[in-house]
Parts: C-alpha cells; structure tokens; sequence
C-alpha cells in the first residue's frame, strides 16, 4: 500500500517544531506500524535526509517503550493496542496518516517524536514501591492473598509506563498511570505498611511533575493498550481522601 | 486536604453534591406554582420567614458553594491548559461526549444564569415592581404578604426570559449528566460494575431537573399563546 506520511520533525527540546510530509510506497499490509517507520528512515537516508527519531525497544507490546501519537490517538486508533502492535492491514491504501509526539509539558520532546517520560520514574521514586529485606526469596505462598484481591493488583500491575493516559488525556494528567502503580501495591499485604506515606508522596510529586488535573473523561483508560480500569482512579481519589483526613488527627 | 489535584476534585464533588441536592429541593418548591396561587405563595413566606440566621445562613453556605465551586473548577482549567500547552494536529476523543468536555462552558453559563436569576426574582432589581406584589391569598395570619405566584406569571410572560431560562435548565442537565456520576468518581465512590446504573440515575436526574424546572416557564407561555389554560386567566389579563 502507498501513503501519505505527515510527521513531527523537532531538532530538540528547544525547537518549535514543524510537520513535514512524506510519501511512502509498497508498504506492506502484514509489517507493523514501527516496522513501516523503519522502512521510512531506510528511504530517508537514501535520499540523504536525517532519519526521524522515535522511540522502541521490545516492539512485542510489553515493555512501554513505543508511543506516537498517530492521527490524534495516542498508540493509533485500535483498542488495546501499542503502537508496535499495531499493523498496517488496519490502513487503508492512500491514506494520510498524522504522526505526532506524545504532547505533554511533563513530557517534554527529547527530539522529533522521542518525549522524555522521566517524570513517571519520579513518580515510582516516590512510592511506588515496598521497603523489603533482600535475602533469600520468601516462600510462594507464604502471605496469605485472596484471588480477588491478587487479580486486581495483577491487573494494575499490567501497565507498561507507556504514558499513552497522559498522552489521550485533555488535560495531561498522569492519574491513570500513578493510580495504577500505587493501586498494584495497595491491594497487596506487602504493599500496607507505606500505604498512606506512598499515596500522599506519589500525588504530590505528579502533582509537581506539571500534570494535569483529572476530569473523569475516561479517555486515559479508552487508550491504555492494557485496558487499565479507571476503578484505580477512583480507589486511588480514596485512599488519597483516607490518608488525607488520618493526617489530620495524627 | 484541598491543596491537591485530588483535593481540588474533593471541593468540586462536595460542592457539586450540596448544588445537587440544592436544585432538587428548589424544583420541588417551585412545581408548587400549579397547586394554585395560595399553595406557592405560603411556601415561598414560609421560606422567607425562617429565622434569620437559618435564612442567611442556608444562604451564605450556598453561595460559598457555587463560588468554590466555580473557582476551582477555573483553577483546575487554567492548570490543565497548562499542562498540555502543544496541541494535536487532531484532536479526537473514545470515550467522552460532549456533556463532560463542556462542563467549563455549561457551567459558566449556569453561573451567569444564577446571576441574572438572583437579580430577576430574589433581590428584583430588573423589574422593582415585582417587590411590590403584594397579596393576602396564602398568608397564614391574614396580613399583606408577598405574591410569589404572580411574580413567577409575570416573570415568565417575557419570551426572551423564558427561553433564557429553559436552554439554561438544558445545560444545567448537561452539567449534571456528567457531574452527577462524577462526584462518585472524585471522591472514590465508583466502581465499573455499578458506573452503568449510576450513569443511569446520573442521566434520570439531569434530565427530571431539566423537565421539573423547564415546565414552569413553558406553561406561563403556553396559557399565553391560549394553548391551554393551566392557570387561573385572570393573572394573564395584565
Ligand atoms: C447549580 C449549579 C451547579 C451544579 C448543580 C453543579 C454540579 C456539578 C457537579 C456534580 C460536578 C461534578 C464534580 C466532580 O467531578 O466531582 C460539577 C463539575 C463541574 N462544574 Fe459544576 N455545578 C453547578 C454550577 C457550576 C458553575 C456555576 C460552574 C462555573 C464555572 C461550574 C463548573 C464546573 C466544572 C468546570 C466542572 C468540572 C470539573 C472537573 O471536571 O474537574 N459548575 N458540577
Ligand atoms: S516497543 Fe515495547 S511495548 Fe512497544
């Protein structure tokens, strides 16, 4: 299939930045959507032009590292999808396809469609973790954890830090991604002890990071390739409540 | 507590609720303009014969309400503007609808309704002559009080007021058909296995406001227009 490619180019964090447009030809409708990036590059370094910078790494859907945001939709329009997963049989031949960076002010453009995500790293310094002894590892079943309990914390752990919630949301904010990584801990024995000091520490510092504020739109979670459920927005607006009002008799 | 992005969405569900509860309460006072003039006008002395401190203080409470409620909600536009400053070449939506998008629209619209409205029937200021009506008819003890019912027939004679009033009460319903459901989310309260009903009841409740207070203004102009006569004529004779 051909098609008609309209990119962010940005030489660095300090550039404007600008569209450019490229066609491209015999793209095959079984390669993915980075694989067609590549053959881009591949036809722009033979035209002596400087290849376009996007971000990679497992391109198996499991490590967060792909974004793009692809004609308005954060990982392309398919649901569940990254955008390393996503093919180009989705395409339609002729198209014009809209190829921008994730935008955000916590995320800012490292270079042309790279967005430097170090601000969710803070946010998982701040508490999205537990203080345990190292050791030898503890035996499986040792802690007691009802199924319930265990498969929602496995649900929320699925999410890759991809930042597609932060990218889909009107208003940048960063809550499906913290709610996620505090709610993972906070439904887990392990994850009781630091509960309260881990979900005051992960807002303020997503709050400082320059997220948005969320609005309940529920676009984060319509974007998220893990179907993250926005049960964790509310369960972490709870638990943030809880940890609020002990505070203020202790 | 308030300080944060979640403590921002803390103040505007608290005060968003106390708003709920407030407009309901209002559209179940005022339905009773077609229990007839005495009905309307001895709720409405009621009301204004509370002891002051109640009075005032119902009063003040809800302003404060609607005014942290509006600031935040500003505060919490400016931040998010600033937030995501680089717009999409397109910018497209999953998921949200237009009600919960707008709520910066409609609810602004909402205030400058409260605004002109308060001035309209409360301190009656846009017609003075509304505080003279005067009437026996619903007083409890016999004496001169204020008549309600032919402020509300007289107010809502002028189209222009009137379909100000009822796209008002529309946007209103906008607002709530998100907000209503979204106060359980800013304070914790929802889960997706019960968001479906309580979509449902957010939807039931938006649209009974809309219907509860629209039908007041409708009918004065529908008895006007001589469709059909909800009220006694003689108050239209004017
Ligand atoms: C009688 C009047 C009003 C009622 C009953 C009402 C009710 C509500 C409710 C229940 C919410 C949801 C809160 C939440 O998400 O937790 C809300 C949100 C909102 N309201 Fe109002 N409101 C009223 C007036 C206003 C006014 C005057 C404004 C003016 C600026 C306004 C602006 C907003 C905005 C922008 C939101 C969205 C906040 C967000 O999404 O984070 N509202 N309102
Ligand atoms: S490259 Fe690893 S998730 Fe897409």
């Amino acid at each position: 299939m051909n098609l008609t490619l309209k990119v962010w180019r940005q030489s660095g964090p300090k550039d404007s930045g600008q569209f450019e447009t490229h066609l491209i030809e015999e793209v095959s409708e079984d390669s993915s959507f980075l694989e067609m990036m590549d053959q881009l590059n591949e036809q722009l370094l033979e035209n002596g032009i400087e290849p376009i910078a996007f971000d990679h790494d497992c391109r198996e859907g499991i490590c967060g590292m792909c974004s793009l945001t692809i004609n308005g939709f954060a990982h392309g329009p398919e649901d569940s999808t990254t955008t390393c997963q996503l093919h180009m049989r989705k395409f339609n031949d002729g198209d014009i396809i809209t190829i921008e960076p994730f935008r955000a002010r916590a995320f800012p453009v490292v270079r042309d469609l790279v967005v430097d995500r170090s601000s969710f790293d803070k946010i998982i310094q701040a508490g999205g973790f537990i203080s345990a002894r190292t050791g030898s590892a503890p035996d499986g079943n040792a802690i007691p954890i009802p199924k319930e309990d265990a498969d929602k914390a496995m649900d929320a752990a699925a999410c890759i830090g991809c930042g597609a919630c932060v990218a889909s949301c009107k208003n940048a904010s960063a809550m499906l991604f913290t709610s996620a990584k505090a709610g993972h801990l906070n439904l887990l024995p392990q994850g009781q002890a630091e509960k309260d000091a881990r979900v005051l520490n992960m807002v303020k510092t997503m709050d400082e990071s320059g997220f948005g504020n969320c609005r309940n739109y529920g676009e984060c979670s319509a974007a998220c390739p893990k179907d993250i459920s926005l049960d964790y927005i509310a369960k972490l607006n709870r638990d943030h409540a809880k940890a609020k009002i002990k505070n203020l008799f202790s | 507590m308030f300080t944060s992005s979640l403590g921002k969405k803390y103040l505007m569900a608290l005060t968003g609720l106390v708003l709920i509860g407030f407009v309901f309460v209002h559209m179940a006072g005022n339905l009773q303009v077609f229990a007839g003039q005495a009905q309307i006008n001895s709720y409405a002395h009621s009301l204004q014969s509370l002891p002051w401190f109640v009075l005032w203080g119902s009063r003040l409470f809800l302003l404060a309400s609607i005014m942290i409620h509006a600031w935040t909600a500003y505060s919490l536009i400016v931040e998010n503007r600033k937030a995501r400053p680089n717009k999409n070449d397109v910018e497209v939506t999953k998921r949200a609808g237009w009600s919960s998008l707008r709520m910066g629209l409609t609810g602004t619209i909402i205030l400058a309704f409260v605004v002109f409205h308060l001035l309209h029937f409360t301190i009656r200021s846009i017609y003075p002559e509304y505080a003279e009506m005067t009437t026996t008819v619903g007083s409890p003890a016999g004496e001169e009080i204020h008549d309600a019912f032919s402020m509300i027939i007289a107010g809502f004679k002028h189209e222009f007021i009137s379909v100000f009033y009822v796209v008002a009460m529309f946007l209103l319903c906008r607002h709530l058909a998100h907000g209503f459901s979204s106060v359980f989310q800013s304070l914790g309260l929802r889960s997706e296995a019960w968001e479906k009903k309580l979509n449902l009841v957010s939807f039931a409740y938006a649209w009974l406001i809309f219907a509860g207070f629209s039908v007041v203004p409708l009918s004065v102009l529908i008895q006007k227009h001589g469709i059909f006569q909800f009220y006694d004529p003689s108050f239209f004779s004017s």
